[in-house]
């Protein structure tokens, strides 16, 4: 069991550092993908180790919000894209200080 | 396994609940079979039928509820435990539909740029191209704000009543989602609010996959997802420390992302400044009463028992939260922005509220607990807050509002009874006596100080001081400097704003000197069901 929650921890790390270096927002985006998977990951496995049901019914659930992030995130995407001709998320920057 | 039980649906307390999630989705066949014309008043007098229905609601809930198994709270757990509809909620669904009424008006105001509400025309049609131009020529504009804004109040009201983990995030997805669209859809600067819908998705679906590997890490360690089950689990402390100490740390992040503390503040003032003012005043309003409820929830009824271990934690965010929202607010130059810094400065007061005392049986005579303490308080700021940008959004010039605060130089006698308004509020965010913001902060800062975080009060009331001169700063430009050029104009409202503004001022006021009501209000909606 111990296996699938490192293997979670490692894709939740990786998915976690790739939001912080990637520069491309719809990269940076599946990232973000990459940890709620990681997550999903973690909650079956230890659905396993509970014997109970809870962290699988989570997971479906956790899907579905997905899907929803996913149509609201790439439509706010594609529309900074049409706009700047560009997806990277240091041209967004005339918002500071 | 365990057997699958059909939960009964409480119908009756789940009401307001219902109302607002039906008339969203009723907004959403509007959009699709009404014709444009007639859009605009079906979806703002559906959305304003829809609040002020779920109000009642509210109120019918709350006087029939009944202690819940002669414990304490009051209220019912409903749909198989997964929604708590006790005093607390009833007293955050009613803030959040009161402060959401005053959102549809703002939303809904068309006096203040000729015709047109804040929202850009078509959001489909890239700036500066014909088709932008052709549906700004066509008096164009998007209806479906008010659908969108019914599903995040839905969120806010999901939010802090869910019961277990996996209601609380699918509560604060729904909140969300909704306000990242909001966030881009400005009529005017629209590259600076698509930028701000961009910064405030990425870095809100970042925290909300912090939130759910904690969520995980937290069902690794109690084998369950509600709360009464995770407290029983921390009390006889049956799994290994380490998952309980990283999974409330990680859920500790993606709730304090929501309500900006510091150091997940940088969101903030770029999403302050960038979206819509309507869409600023609902949002930093509603959003901050509904993550400080699921804050409390999950702090005091989840892992209550593991005070010691999360304590420290918040004593340092509130203390951060305080001093750099106060010093960064005084260095900023853009009116949104500074207000931005001016609630993750509040955030760290209200902190410093939740840090108090937890059970109404520790307490002396005439001491509050931090509960009724804290909701004084977000009841006091959602009011103040949605007055201060409605106000924001009627200082204009020819290129729209004015945020710049340099150009607000003579407001005051421009228009005396404006500036007036928006010192009152300020005012209020300061702290002064008279005005509500004194005894929210007093409320914060007594139940801290019965609760032993004297080093935290004292750091508050530094921090107090502080955002006071940055306060009276923009005062003493709207009374005291000289206008720059033609100096700013102010737009006249329709009722529409003016209510909202009347009501948050009236508020500000009589709490600041009748707070009596309310603090019994929060004192009868009673404990958290645990």
């Amino acid at each position: 069991m111990t296996q699938y929650v490192v293997l979670s921890a490692i894709l939740f790390t990786i998915g976690c550092v790739g939001v912080l270096t990637r520069r491309n927002a719809i990269v940076v985006f599946m990232c973000v993908e990459l940890m709620l998977n990681a997550s999903n990951l973690a909650f079956v496995a230890f659905a396993k180790q509970h014997g109970n049901l809870d962290g699988q019914i989570t997971a479906f659930f956790v899907m579905v919000v997905a899907a929803a992030e996913v149509v609201i995130g790439l439509a706010i995407i594609m529309t900074i894209f049409r706009t700047r001709r560009s997806a990277s998320v240091d041209d967004a920057s005339l918002l500071k200080y | 396994m365990t057997e699958f039980v059909k939960p009964s649906i409480d119908y009756f307390e789940l009401w307001p609940l219902l109302v607002v999630f039906g008339v969203a989705c009723l907004g959403v066949v509007v959009e699709a079979f009404a014709p444009r014309r007639l859009r605009y008043v079906a979806q703002v007098g559906l959305a304003l039928t829809g609040l002020v229905v779920a109000l009642v609601g509210v109120v019918l809930v709350a006087r029939d509820v009944t202690t819940y198994e002669d414990g304490a709270a009051r209220g019912i757990l409903a749909v198989g435990g997964t929604i708590a509809v006790d005093g607390p909620s009833l007293f955050i669904w009613g803030l959040v539909l009161a402060l959401a009424i005053g959102g549809v008006l703002l939303f809904a105001e068309r006096h203040l740029d000729g015709g047109v509400s804040a929202f850009a025309g078509q959001a489909a049609a890239v700036p500066g191209t014909d088709a932008e131009t052709a549906a700004l020529v066509a008096n164009r504009e998007h209806t479906e704000v008010y659908p969108l804004m019914m599903f995040a109040v839905f969120g806010m009201m999901l939010f802090p009543a869910a019961n277990d983990l996996l209601t609380m995030f699918v509560g604060l997805e729904v909140l969300s989602l909704p306000l990242y669209l909001l966030s881009g859809l400005a009529r005017r600067r629209r590259l600076l609010s698509q930028e701000a819908a961009l910064k405030y998705f990425l870095l809100g679906a970042f925290s909300s996959g912090f939130f759910l590997y904690g969520a995980a890490l937290l069902y690794g360690y109690a084998g369950s997802l509600d709360f009464a089950a995770i407290n029983e689990a921390v009390r006889n402390d049956v799994g290994s420390p380490a998952l309980l100490l990283i999974g409330t740390g990680l859920l500790s992040v993606g709730l304090l992302f929501k309500v900006g503390a510091v150091p997940f503040q940088a969101w903030t003032p770029d999403v302050y400044q960038g979206a819509p003012t309507p869409v600023t005043a609902f949002m930093a309003a509603g959003t901050k009463v509904a993550a400080f409820g699921a804050i409390m929830r999950l702090f005091y009824v989840a892992l209550g028992a593991d005070r010691w271990s999360w304590q420290p934690m918040l004593w340092i965010v509130a203390i951060l939260s305080m001093f750099v929202g106060a010093a960064l607010a005084i260095t900023q130059s853009d009116i949104k922005r500074l207000l931005a810094y001016s609630s993750v400065a509040h955030t760290g007061f209200i902190l410093t509220g939740v840090l108090g005392l937890q059970a109404s049986d520790q307490l002396a005579i005439g001491e509050i607990t931090s509960l009724q303490a804290v909701l004084f308080y977000l009841t006091t700021y959602g009011f103040a807050t949605i007055g201060a940008f409605a106000v924001v959004s009627l200082v204009r010039d020819a290129g729209g509002e004015t945020t710049a605060i340099d150009r607000w130089a003579g407001l005051g006698k421009e228009s005396p009874v404006v500036a007036a308004v928006f010192a009152f509020f300020l005012l209020a965010m300061a702290g002064i006596p008279l005005t509500s913001g004194f005894v929210g902060k007093l409320a914060v800062f007594s139940v801290a100080l019965a609760a032993g975080a004297w080093p935290v009060v004292v750091a508050a009331v530094i921090a107090s001081i502080i955002a006071a001169f940055l306060y009276i700063r923009v005062i003493k430009v709207m009374y005291f400097d000289e206008p720059v050029g033609d100096g700013p104009s102010v737009a006249y409202p329709s009722v529409l704003t003016a209510t909202t503004i009347a009501v948050g001022a009236a508020v500000t006021l009589v709490l600041g000197i009748v707070p009596g009501p309310v603090l019994d209000l929060a004192a009868v909606a009673g404990e958290f069901i645990r």
